[in-house]
């Protein structure tokens, strides 16, 4: 169509040099990113919690059904840590092996915290990227039916969902994606605002790009920033409230089970002098989340250095 | 004129309806007049500079042509279409054939995106054909008609100066061939050496690949550098209208004898003896302009005609809105 010929052979030469390899803002954060000692620490904690939920189960001596008669009925002499037979982080109160069952339970809740968070990431950007973009009537419906949802008390639905439906884990997925959205979306829609009267996007809408992939090409790569630090943010959340349901007894049904359901048998037997039944599964929990709050603080350093 | 013109814009209006904070559901809303019948033609390969003071609807005026705000009036493209008229669909088409380049050159780029894949937006849009080299091709040859190192595809806005950022706006302009480009403010944001080089580049551009410009500024000395003709405006609506040299040389309009008078000269000796025509008072509020002449509030001349009756110009290659015009007296 439109290239010139003549110019083709002038240009021919200056291309001759090779491209050089832009720096991206985002490896401009990495860079930042792993300086960050606290940041990069936390990384390798997460990491190495992932490893342990992948291929715990392939060390441990027992399943996390198994019943260990020769222990049970004297837990507090017999079922403490030990390398000797097998139990390494000890046994619970029936004589199930608690290595097993912790990292069952690691499996559940990181399962609980990513899904909740990816849901979150997905629906809430979405929702609030549009809602922002468009604007007007259907930004004003669109944010009303979030401050609507808000202000049910979510918790209380939460147990109803369980008490109606039944204690099953994709019931647990669904009560926690459905709340875990809502504030994604009005952060999302809030940056969406402020992005919205850029003079980049006033060049892609006065060139004719259409509304879906300016928000596609436009708003969420500059969103993402943001949507990654609070969603990093969001995981621990999500875990604390499925181990609070957990801990309730009402969140996952045995033989399965979560660190909040870990820790609630734990500490319910504490008096007996089994300290380990809550000490494993405490110590995973802890560090976990720990580990989250640091890698996001980390990331919203890394990824907007104006903020501090 | 005999030809057609490329653009004939006619009685252009765009107005906004605003609500005050704290106001009713209720309270009728505020107009606010931003362009108030403008009319003007553009040749082909003519270069038009608007000027005026801030807020007087300079970027309304150029974004009311490509509908980013909407307007009412006809704005006849090639003496067939009316741009105004088109819905989004139909508008789609014309957008390839009018490109804008905007102020502030950083924030007119997307900062996570290359600078090829920022040129290519246009191509990409209009284009959906080109396979993937083609468009780098044209990328390249684009960047390196525009003083850029086509080997700095791959880089990323913020690797960039503030004069390369405008040649990269410039670049992303003109990539799919359009007749008419919108330079709103181009080098407002640019230091005085590095204006000098985008408005050079654009003057070659304009020459090379007969571009009609639209040149919006409020620095009257590079619109006079760049501009064949020059529009002048005051609260949405023209004052004046002349080829450069005659509007430089031979101004009627109060208004832009004033503006004039207050270019500064760079020669002490000659600034010196300049005369300033002031003007008193504030512009006024554009909720309620002026009833007759806007320009009467702070006119020199104004006289009781001034408020009743708008003044309409005389038809011909110089047109003057003012009852009173004539050469500046002092």
């Amino acid at each position: 169509m439109v290239i010139d010929s003549t110019r083709m052979k002038s240009l021919a030469d200056r291309l001759a040099v090779d491209e050089v390899k832009g720096r991206s803002l985002w490896a401009d954060a990495r860079k930042r990113f792993l300086k960050n000692k606290a940041a990069v620490g936390g990384l390798i904690v997460l990491l190495l919690v992932l490893v342990f939920a992948a291929f715990g189960g392939t060390i441990a001596q027992y399943s996390n059904e198994e019943l260990d008669f020769s222990i049970m009925g004297q837990i507090a002499e017999k079922g403490g840590p030990s390398l000797a037979n097998g139990h390494y982080f000890g046994t619970d109160d029936l004589g199930r092996d608690l290595f097993a069952r912790t990292v069952q339970g690691t499996q559940i809740s990181l399962a609980v915290g990513i899904v909740g968070s990816a849901i979150a990431v997905l629906v809430g950007t979405f929702y609030g990227a549009f809602a922002g973009y468009v604007g007007g009537r259907t930004d004003n419906i669109m944010m009303r039916t979030v401050d609507i949802l808000m202000s049910i008390p979510y918790m209380f639905v939460l147990i109803l969902l369980l008490v109606v439906f039944g204690r099953s884990i994709i019931m647990l997925f669904v009560g926690i994606g459905l709340i875990s959205w809502l504030d994604m979306s009005r952060i999302v829609r809030g940056q969406t605002l402020s992005l919205k009267h850029k003079e980049f996007i006033e060049a892609a809408e006065a060139t004719g790009v259409s509304r879906l992939i300016i928000i596609r090409r436009h708003i969420v790569p500059n969103l993402l920033g943001v949507v990654a630090v609070y969603a990093t943010l969001l995981v621990p959340l999500m875990i604390l409230t499925e181990s609070f349901i957990s801990f309730l007894g009402l969140g996952v049904q045995e033989p399965l089970t979560s660190w909040g359901a870990l820790i609630s048998e734990g500490s319910g037997t504490l008096n007996y002098g089994t300290y380990w039944q809550l000490a494993f599964p405490l110590f995973f929990f802890v560090i976990t989340l720990f580990a989250f709050f640091f890698v996001g603080d980390g990331l919203r350093d890394a990824l907007d250095p104006k903020d501090r | 004129m005999t030809a057609t013109p490329l653009l004939r814009v006619e009685d252009l209006h765009v107005s906004f309806s605003l609500r005050r904070e704290g106001d009713w559901p209720w309270t009728p809303l505020r107009r606010l007049h931003a362009v108030n019948g403008v009319t003007f033609d553009l040749a082909e390969g003519e270069v038009l500079g608007i000027v005026g003071e801030s807020g007087c609807g300079k970027s309304t005026l150029a974004r009311a042509l490509i509908q980013m705000v909407p307007a009412t009036g006809r704005a006849i493209w090639e003496g067939k279409t009316d741009l105004l008229s088109l819905n989004r669909h139909a508008m789609l088409k014309y957008r390839a054939d009018i490109q804008m380049v905007f102020q502030d050159p950083l924030a007119s780029l997307n900062p996570r995106m290359t600078v090829g894949e920022i040129i290519a937006e246009p191509l990409r849009t209009h284009h959906p054909e080109l396979d993937t080299s083609e468009v780098k091709l044209r990328v390249k040859e684009l960047m390196d008609r525009v003083g850029l190192l086509p080997n700095q595809i791959n880089r990323y806005p913020h690797e960039f100066s503030g004069g390369q950022c405008q040649r990269i706006g410039i670049a992303r302009a003109l990539v799919v061939g359009p007749k008419l480009v919108i330079c709103d403010e181009p080098v407002s944001a640019l230091d005085v050496s590095i204006q000098a080089q985008v408005i050079n580049l654009l003057m070659e551009l304009q020459r090379d690949l007969k571009l009609t410009l639209i040149f919006i500024a409020h620095d009257l000395s590079v619109v006079k550098h760049i501009s064949n003709r020059v529009m002048v405006l005051y609260l949405g609506q023209m004052m004046e209208m002349a080829a450069g040299r005659e509007l430089y040389g031979n101004s009627q309009h109060p208004y832009t004898q004033a503006l004039l008078s207050a270019v500064p000269i760079p020669d002490p000796v000659r600034e010196r003896e300049k005369v300033v025509i002031p003007l008193t008072g504030d512009l006024p509020s554009p909720f309620s302009p002026p009833s007759g002449c806007v320009f009467r509030t702070r006119c020199a001349r104004a006289q009781g005609i001034c408020a009743e009756k708008v003044p309409v110009p005389l038809p011909g290659d110089h047109l003057v809105a003012c009852h009173f015009p004539g050469p500046a007296v002092v």
